[in-house]
């Protein structure tokens, strides 16, 4: 096991390494020198150019450049923000328990609907409802999510007022953050009322964000469910007499789930790039709606400290699903 | 599946003496429909499609108006079947006055244009370069493999949002970008059925004929591998129109007054609470077209895979 696990992670040194050269190049490769960015319509003197040129390295040849990045991000300095002045892996913690708190919310409820709607669209194959469940998968599947947040926006803030448009709680209420997560913080606030407006906020960005995760999943869980229930064991199961929801729960379900929970994993990608966009729609203070302000400031060196951090985040997180993946399936021993 | 099996026999090029590659085609072809068509999602996506390529294409002729003229006496008018609403605008106009009927029609292009453009990049390089990691292996695959999945490490917009930043904002660069995050799929596809297929008795004896490198490269083993290849082409083309809708919204794709489906739900955003139609039809219009594409690409996906096909 723990040479499987260190094998693995050898294999990500290279990606990460080439993660690295892109998040490096990036600044490299914007049009236009990003000393004279930095300094705007302004100008600078000569004299203050080449001192800058001194301070952010650019003076040197351009594998040293490289070395004193990658040294840099070893000892946890990924940049300065150039519009906030705050180092960027500290305004990154800021914002990724706002954005984790969502994915998790989306992620629950993309499970805990997907999986039951899955198996029923297998156990009732060929029905109507089989056929309504997966049509209904399908447009989630094709649905541009910033246009499903603005009409869920223009029925439940607009028409019916029961949701806020944008924030993750109202503006009457004031606590410090403790985790981060504003629906624990709510809780331990005392608040009155509290953790009813933290709620009332997250609901329309988890149902825009778990949307496209949930059609798949249904979808993955309704084929590996078929796949399943095909076999021998299910049928030796069927005929021993046992109950119906016993063979599919037990001996079908926990078999099926083995592919689903792979997908679940997968989604990980999935939804932080949907984060990008549901953040944005929501006005959510989270790592999505920080990189696209940042790219439409042109703050670059939190694009390119950002992207290596999410990067980070989604390898790691691909590698304990691989682990987990192992653990749960015993077929695969290690 | 007895109805195949009939059309089979009397058709059946290699029982019937020498191989007439019309008829075998024709059989092809007429095997393929007959799976494609038992998907009934399948044909009404196909047909969906259809009406949005005729559309495209006669656009000056189904549009009431251009797609950028503005009439000052009409803003935000709401469709002809609301109040206020008149027969001249039927889906309304926006904030500027346009008809917005007219700019979904005219959008069809761009959006089919995407999709075209994207999949043609992506699956053109993606092909190329899985084909070169498959059949030479070795060090080379391993650096291809290696660099796909340096891309696949990334969120996909998040990648091709930043080089829109670093390309400049525009349709042109925003479709470079998606063909971008989009070809390691292809890669990795062409790949593994390269890999699956280089070591097969048909190619073993075509490399003993002599046939050369790039004959058994595209000649020999390409078509062998094309199944899986479209099925993934058309989830691309899907996925590119929305990405580029998506990159239009963020301010990113193509830029006002091109009447891209997202370009123009990123222009109505601020109306969103006042003036419902200039929200509602573009992504109406982007979630029609995703959406029979996709019930296209699983028709597709049941008539040419061949381990789904006899279940």
């Amino acid at each position: 096991m723990l040479k499987f696990l260190l094998s693995r992670f050898a294999l990500l040194i290279p990606t990460f390494i080439g993660v690295a050269i892109v998040a490096f190049s990036f600044i490299r490769m914007i049009p236009g020198d990003p000393i004279l960015l930095l300094a705007g319509e302004r100008g600078m003197t000569e004299e203050r150019y080449q001192q800058l040129q001194a301070v952010y390295g650019f003076d040197q040849p351009i594998y040293i450049q490289f070395f004193n990045y990658v040294g840099d991000i070893l000892t946890g300095d990924f940049g300065t923000s150039v519009v906030t002045k705050r180092p960027v892996l500290e305004e990154f913690f800021t914002l990724f328990p706002a954005t984790i708190e969502l994915s998790v919310c989306a992620i629950i409820v993309a499970t805990a609907i997907g999986i039951p709607a899955g198996v029923l669209a297998a156990v009732k194959r060929g029905t109507w409802l089989d056929q309504s469940i997966m049509g209904t998968a399908l447009v989630g599947y094709s649905m541009p999510i910033f246009w499903w947040g603005l009409l869920l926006i223009i029925l439940f803030s607009g028409i019916l007022q029961w949701t806020p448009v944008s924030g993750r709680i109202s503006l009457i209420y004031f606590f410090p953050p403790v985790t981060g997560f504003m629906l624990i913080d709510s809780l331990l606030s005392g608040q009155a009322g509290a953790f009813k407006s933290a709620v009332s906020h997250l609901v329309l960005p988890t149902i825009v964000l778990a949307t496209i995760p949930l059609a798949v999943i249904a979808r993955q869980t309704r084929s590996a469910m078929l796949e399943v229930l095909g076999e021998d064991y299910v049928r030796t199961a069927r005929s021993k007499g046992l109950a119906p929801n016993r063979v599919i729960g037990l001996h079908a379900l926990r078999n099926a789930l083995i592919p689903v929970i792979t997908t679940i994993g997968l989604q990980v990608g999935v939804l932080l790039a949907g984060a990008i966009l549901t953040e944005t729609i929501f006005s959510w203070p989270g790592i999505g709606k920080w990189m696209v302000d940042s790219v439409s400031k042109r703050d670059y060196a939190v694009v390119q400290g950002g992207l290596l951090l999410i990067a980070a985040v989604i390898m790691i997180v691909n590698l304990i699903v691989d682990v987990l993946y192992g653990l749960i399936n015993p077929r695969i021993r290690y | 599946m007895a109805q195949v099996e009939a059309r089979g026999t009397d058709t059946d090029p290699l029982v019937a003496g020498p191989v007439d590659p019309w008829a075998m085609r024709k059989a092809m072809l007429s095997e393929f429909w007959f799976y494609f068509s038992q998907n009934k999602g399948a044909v009404i996506g196909l047909c969906v499609f259809a009406v949005i390529v005729v559309v495209a294409i006669f656009a000056p002729v189904f549009a009431p108006h251009g797609p950028t003229v503005q009439n000052r006496e009409a803003l935000l008018l709401p469709p002809f079947w609301q109040s206020g609403g008149s027969g001249a605008f039927p889906l309304g106009t926006d904030a500027v006055g346009r008809d917005i009927l007219s700019r979904l029609i005219y959008g069809a292009r761009f959006s089919l244009f995407i999709g075209i453009f994207v999949v043609t990049l992506s699956v053109s390089s993606g092909v190329l370069i899985g084909l070169t990691a498959g059949y030479f292996r070795g060090w080379i695959d391993t650096a291809i493999m290696r660099v796909m999945d340096v891309i696949l490490a990334f969120p996909s917009l998040l990648l091709a949002l930043v080089l829109v930043a670093i390309l400049g904002p525009g349709l042109i660069n925003a479709m470079i970008a998606i063909a971008l995050i989009l070809q390691p799929h292809f890669v990795r596809l062409t790949r593994a059925s390269v890999l699956s297929e280089r070591e097969r008795e048909y190619v073993v004896s075509s490399r003993v004929a002599g046939a050369g490198v790039l004959r058994l490269m595209f000649i020999t083993i390409l078509p062998n591998c094309l199944a899986p290849l479209i099925v993934q082409a058309t989830l691309a083309f899907s996925s590119a129109i929305l990405d580029a809708a998506a990159l239009g919204f963020l301010g990113m794709g193509a830029q006002p007054p091109t009447p891209e489906w997202g370009t123009m739900l990123a222009e109505a955003r601020e109306f969103i609470l006042r003036a419902w139609w200039v929200v509602t039809f573009p992504g109406l219009a982007i979630l029609i077209t995703v959406l029979a594409i996709n019930l296209m690409g699983d028709g597709l996906r049941d008539a040419l895979d061949p381990k789904l096909k006899r279940s």
